[in-house]
């Protein structure tokens, strides 16, 4: 196995392109564990962790260029009020050692159905800064995972970033495991509100062969928000609508049995999660309305 | 070495400070803490080889072939070994049955079952050499469960078995029957006014201990081999090494390595004859070391099982009678199953009183993961189904659970099924009353902290499942008994040699056994000891090793009992020696040293009321006493296998759990907020370490209630053999565990204590259960308890 340890984002993408079976490392919290399970023997590990820019952020006026590599810790103490769904996804993600280690890259690079982030950056909607010799590609997020453990990048290619759009209103992120903390997803969901667009955007967890969005469930209840006037009138949700959002994130699952979960029990849990974290995030919409109104 | 009996009833003194009854601190924490503890993977030799395991993929095979030329050819491959290359027509192992092949014999019983060895000069190189291993296997049925294992065309596992049951067991695929009988349940039950039954399967828990499986194995120029390895018991290793080597027992000597835990799963042999065959074969020093994968098929687990169980009461909550059957999956070999099936039947009663019982216990032969011993050890299975039965009957009879338990609570006194009369303090229904009254905590605890809900205290955690919606609170209660020590006639004893002598003008005690450490604190407590007793300050504990007599197994709740009075009875010889000296060098000067009761204190012989008559120092001027001494515990009876009578245990244990949960009874998610114990421990001689032991077990006991299975597929493989899947409680998942100690002598053991390492496993598990019970109104049969069991998906 050849160790290649580029010292510039311009040798990494050089030595990308020379070995485009080369697996990218930075964390290595997936990595690691696949070759210490021998799942995996990659001829080329390309170590990014002398490139310092992966490791860093910029917050522009609309949107947050979030390097590959900044670890979810940081994104978990400085992110919170830009990308408060990630941040959330981030407190979940394994234990705090790994939390220091790994970074949204590393999730994107595996492109796990497990990932914890990956619900929660379909939710927010965004973009993956894909390079390589050849240039800079901006790849939908929407678009990015395309089978398990599968994604859109072309073997040159690197990630450089994620941008995604500072919220625009309240986001939730829920996680079901079976134990308490450290846990890989049994299911997991997202859900934002984008008042600006009155738009709703959920993602999915563990419960299809990629992480998805519920699609059926975000128009339903954008339409349903629309028709009552809820986005002006800020007034509760009836449960009728809550449970038939529920009941279309349920039905938007493709999930399977194996030795985390059945499958009924995470079309189940996706229900309750889908139902209580639009609660959660109309409750705050209701109450941002409400304090904005009294300022 | 004869038994010598000394004195036991002077009282020395607590004058020396480091004694026993104080928290010493154990030395190993701060190391352990910081990461700088060596354990037996840290092991390193100059030219040293790493050997590597080739496993089945089979749980069932043939082996038609195996060829290993291509392997062998492999550059730096030293070694490469199969069954045909086994030095001795020894080519079996076993804790009770000698049934486990070294290295698979034209035949795999089990999915992980290891086939041929390698040694290389590199880890990854002997892997690699492993995978060109070519086994040409012929998959055979597979026996998975009873009805597999006793059907009219069940393959016959071990045929020709030669154990010492193979003409008792009712199948060959049983590996031992034990029933009990005592009364007449039939009758009895004719007396019951309400009757409750029910079927309880617990599923297969695993020690995951921290350290994996580990050792190193050097030859020696004698042609014998040195051996460092981690394990719970050196004597038992040797006794099943040595002759697979073709080797004189002292030609194998073995040496106690930085154990990361056991909990039973190191009693049973791993690595240790394969690293010594390949040191042997090579002439290099060879290391083995499993990774967290192998280290899952390296250990047996505990046995899943399966309990039928019912019960009688009379309208006023008198237990009249029980009957029960219990199945435990005792996977491809034999291990500790047969004793685990006798702790099973005659602890099936429960801490109750109950004259009138049917029990049988059977341990199958079956094509899953071998299992054996594990913390508590039998006691455990049952424990879930009769504090299950009792649940069922309070509620039946309309009684209060406690009230209900301690009405029908064994004390002593009580006769055990087995005919034994409980002859210590059984402070069953003293243990229910204090757990009971212990303070609640508050409720909803995740609002306390104002607006926001605090996701840590509610189920899910940190992964933000609820903000309280759905969730229910629920109590329940279980106690449980565990026997102490080893049982059912077996010769116990331990043996401790201790030394005595001036260094630097300080007397200094060294304490040498063979007592496996595997972080259970005796290392700490055999200080405590010498201190006590020899009146010393300064203690060396000597490595661990078989230059010294057999400790017995760090098992069975028993080192403190067992290999503490090994270390007590040692230190009373060296007293009277050193007493025998100053009588003989200082007689003269004193009367006392003639007429009164003397006891060694603070450094000084003085006299018992306090005189001190000389320094030990200067009666150990030029001398140096050292003396090995064996112990034993009274002895135990066989139980009569038809009837199950017999004086089978030498001493009981008895822990009581109080279990708070939160339930999200939506997600099927399950915070313990709280799990209360009360336990006896009859002498506390470290209280900090007992405390801790208490919590270890506790939190042991709620990972069985919750999550730890491992979980093997209808075809006899395990699915999940790792931590990302296997899943044990983090801190996060762990309670407040407030515990109550009670300390009532048993006046039969060392200092009147009590062993204490395993009955706090036993009531947690069915604590939590009926806290989980009573918060969602469902029967919850098996544990671990599942989201989808409690969401019905």
């Amino acid at each position: 196995m050849d160790f290649l340890r580029p010292a510039s984002w311009e040798e990494a993408l050089a030595a990308k392109a020379e070995h485009p079976t080369a697996v990218p490392i930075a964390g290595g919290t997936d990595v690691m564990v696949e070759i210490n399970f021998d799942h995996r023997r990659p001829d080329v590990l390309l170590d990014l962790n002398r490139i310092a820019e992966l490791q860093e952020w910029e917050v522009g006026e609309d949107t947050v260029r979030l390097g590959a590599s900044v670890s979810y810790t940081s994104i978990i103490e400085n992110l919170r009020s830009e990308l408060p769904g990630l941040a959330l996804a981030s407190h979940t993600v394994a234990s705090p050692q790994i939390r220091n280690r790994g970074g949204v890259g590393g999730n994107l690079g595996t492109a796990s159905p497990a990932g914890d982030a990956h619900p929660a950056l379909l939710a927010s909607g965004g973009e993956v800064e894909a390079v390589s010799v050849r240039g800079t590609r901006m790849i939908p997020i929407d678009e990015f995972y395309v089978g398990v453990k599968r994604n859109a990048l072309e073997p040159d290619e690197l990630i450089r970033a994620v941008h995604l759009p500072k919220a625009d209103g309240p986001q939730q992120f829920s996680k079901v495991g079976t134990r308490n903390a450290m846990v890989i997803a049994v299911c997991a969901f997202g859900l934002a509100l984008h008042p600006k667009t009155r738009t709703i955007r959920t993602g999915i967890g563990s419960a299809a062969p990629t992480p998805i969005r519920a699609k059926e469930a975000e128009t339903f209840l954008a339409a349903a928000l629309e028709e009552g006037g809820f986005w002006e009138n800020g007034k509760i949700i009836p449960p009728a609508v809550a449970r038939q959002f529920a009941e279309l994130v349920s039905g938007a699952a493709n999930p399977i049995d194996d030795v985390r979960g059945s499958a009924s029990y995470r079309r189940h849990a996706l229900g309750i999660m889908a139902r209580r974290t639009l609660g959660w995030t109309w409750d705050e919409y209701r109450g941002n309305e409400r304090s904005a109104q009294c300022a | 070495m004869g038994v010598t009996r000394t004195p036991t009833n002077i009282t020395q003194g607590s004058q020396t400070k480091g004694g026993i009854g104080e928290s010493t601190l154990r030395p190993d924490g701060t190391l352990k803490v910081t990461g700088e503890f060596a354990y037996s993977s840290d092991l390193w030799h100059e030219d040293m080889l790493w050997g590597f395991t080739l496993r089945s993929p089979h749980p069932h095979a043939r082996i038609k072939s195996i060829d290993t030329s291509e392997a062998l050819a492999q550059a730096g491959v030293y070694a490469v070994l199969t069954h045909d290359d086994l030095p001795t027509e020894h080519t079996k192992y076993g804790l009770e049955y000698t049934d486990t092949p070294v290295l698979a014999d034209g035949v795999v019983r089990h999915h992980g079952e290891p086939v041929a060895l390698v040694a290389a000069d590199h880890p990854e190189t002997a892997r690699r050499a492993a995978a060109k291993i070519k086994v040409d296997y012929e998959p055979l049925p597979v026996v998975h469960d009873e009805a597999s294992a006793l059907a009219d065309d069940a393959p016959i596992l071990h045929p020709g078995r030669d154990d010492h049951h193979a003409g008792q067991v009712p199948h060959p695929n049983i590996v031992h029957r034990q029933p009990i009988i005592r009364g007449n349940a039939e009758e009895a039950a004719q007396r019951a006014d309400v009757i409750v039954s029910g079927e309880y399967e617990v599923g297969m828990q695993d020690q995951a201990f921290l350290g994996p499986e580990s050792g190193l194995a050097v030859p020696g120029e004698d042609g014998g081999v040195d051996l460092y390895v981690a394990t719970q018991w050196l004597h038992s290793d040797l006794r099943q090494i040595a002759p697979v080597l073709g080797l004189p027992e002292e030609k194998v000597r073995m040496t106690l390595s930085g154990v990361g835990g056991a909990f039973g799963g190191r009693e049973d042999l791993s690595m240790q004859i394969h690293a010594c065959l390949l040191a042997l074969r090579t002439g290099k020093p060879v290391k083995i070391v499993y990774n967290r994968f192998e280290s899952f098929f390296g250990h047996v687990h505990r046995h899943p099982a399966k309990l039928w169980y019912e019960h009688g009461a009379t309208k006023d909550g008198k237990i009249t009678h029980m009957k029960c059957r219990i199945v435990l999956d005792g996977g491809a070999y034999a291990s500790a199953s047969p004793a685990v099936v006798g702790n099973a039947s005659s602890l099936s009663v429960g801490p109750y009183v109950i004259d009138d019982v049917e029990i049988e216990a059977v341990a199958l032969y079956t094509n899953n993961p071998p299992c054996g011993a594990m913390r508590g050890f039998g006691a455990v299975q049952a424990c879930f189904a009769y504090e299950s039965q009792m649940d069922k009957l309070a509620e039946k009879l309309g009684m209060d659970p406690v009230e209900f338990r301690q009405k029908n609570a064994m004390s002593q006194g009580t006769i055990m099924p087995t005919g034994q009369v409980v002859d210590s303090p059984a402070p069953v229904a003293e243990l229910l009353r204090r757990v009971k009254a212990m303070p609640l905590p508050p409720e909803k605890q995740w609002e306390a902290a104002g607006d926001a809900a605090d996701v840590r205290a509610l189920p899910g955690g940190l992964s933000n499942t609820t903000h309280g919606e759905g969730v229910v609170r629920g109590i329940g209660y279980a106690v449980g008994i565990k026997n102490v020590g080893f049982s059912e006639g077996f010769d116990d004893y331990s043996t401790a040699r201790v030394q005595l002598q001036v260094i630097n003008g300080e007397p200094v005690a060294t304490v040498h056994t063979a007592m496996a450490e595997v972080g259970q604190g005796g290392v700490t407590v055999h200080a405590q000891i010498a201190r006590t007793e020899l009146g010393v300050t300064q203690v060396v504990i000597h490595p661990a090793d078989t230059q010294v007599g057999s400790a017995g197994s760090t098992s069975a709740s028993r080192q403190t009992y067992m290999t503490g009075g090994a270390v007590k009875n040692t230190c009373e010889a060296v007293r009277e020696k050193v007493l025998e000296i100053g009588r003989r060098k200082f007689g003269t000067y004193h009367p006392a040293w003639a007429t009164a009761e003397l006891l060694l204190e603070s450094g000084k012989v003085v006299t018992d009321g306090g005189e001190p008559l000389a320094d030990l120092v200067d009666v150990l001027e030029g001398e140096t006493v050292d003396i090995e001494l064996e112990w034993r515990h009274r002895p135990t009876e066989a139980f009569d296998l038809v009837t199950g009578q017999g004086f089978g245990h030498v001493q009981y244990s008895f822990a009581a759990h109080r279990a708070v949960v939160e339930v999200d009874t939506e997600l099927g998610l399950v915070k313990v907020i709280e799990l209360a114990c009360a336990q006896d421990v009859g002498k506390a001689l470290n209280p900090l370490s007992v405390k801790g032991q208490i919590q270890g077990g506790t939190t042991q006991g709620l990972g069985l209630a919750v999550m730890e299975e491992i979980i093997v597929s209808k075809d006899s493989k395990v699915r999940n053999p790792s931590f990302t899947d296997y899943l044990i409680p983090t801190i996060l998942d762990t309670p407040t565990i407030p515990v109550d100690v009670l300390e009532l002598a048993d006046e039969h053991a060392p200092y009147g204590l009590r062993g204490i390492g395993e009955a706090p496993t036993l009531s947690s598990t069915p604590a939590v259960v009926s806290a989980i019970r009573a918060a969602t109104g469902l029967a919850l049969n098996r544990v671990p308890v599942r989201p989808e069991h409690i969401t019905g998906t």
